[in-house]
């Protein structure tokens, strides 16, 4: 059993890191604030709920385990309004969007009101 | 646990790419979404250290920066909105 759930604590670990290190290589590559948030919050997100779960596995049921859930609650409710505030910044800042062509939708929204 | 101190390093690593898009990021946004990539990282450190050493008060070590960098986040990107929208 305590080999059970150490091979299953292992899984979640390094499964967890590896969403870190592909979000990372997403922050690095990508070529615009936008894409690179977008990339980087869902899988920083998916990581750390990853990692604290594994922990919730290793310990069992206890305290710890509730205030691991907490975090990963308050990470999943928090992480999308933080992206949501750095894009709408970065978009009335006039950051402009990637590539020849884009498609805008938010700028064809404001347009059409005013 | 070695399990433990394997993915403090991995994560690490990791972090370390963040700090290259920190220092090179061409525009403020850039450096912000870096910064609250490595807080996220920086949250499940404290929370692995916490089992590493046997401290259950880490834990809420880990929520208390769980709830700056999210208040950080929106207080930068309101600021520079706000800034935009006075000039």
């Amino acid at each position: 059993m305590t080999l059970l759930i150490n091979i299953l604590t292992a899984i979640l670990m390094f499964s967890g890191v590896f969403f870190f290190l592909a979000g990372s290589i997403a922050l690095i590559r990508f070529p615009d604030v936008y894409t690179r948030l977008h990339a980087t919050t869902k899988l920083d997100t998916l990581g750390l709920g990853l990692i604290l779960a594994g922990l919730i596995v290793y310990d069992g049921f206890s305290l710890a385990s509730v205030k691991l859930l907490f975090v990963i609650f308050f990470m999943f409710l928090t992480s999308p309004t933080a992206a949501h505030a750095i894009a709408r910044a970065a978009y009335k800042s006039g950051v402009k969007l990637w590539g020849e062509n884009p498609i805008d939708r938010y700028g064809e929204s404001q347009n059409d009101n005013s | 646990m070695n399990l433990f101190i394997a993915v403090l390093l991995g994560i690490s690593f990791t972090t370390f790419l963040c700090l290259y898009r920190l220092f090179t990021g061409p525009t403020v946004f850039d450096r912000i979404v870096a910064a609250s990539a490595i807080t996220t990282k920086t949250i499940v450190v404290v929370a692995v250290l916490a089992f590493l050493y046997n401290q259950d008060i880490y834990l809420d070590i880990s929520i208390t920066y769980a709830i700056l960098s999210f208040l950080a986040v929106l207080g930068v990107a309101a600021y520079i909105v706000k800034q935009k929208e006075t000039k």
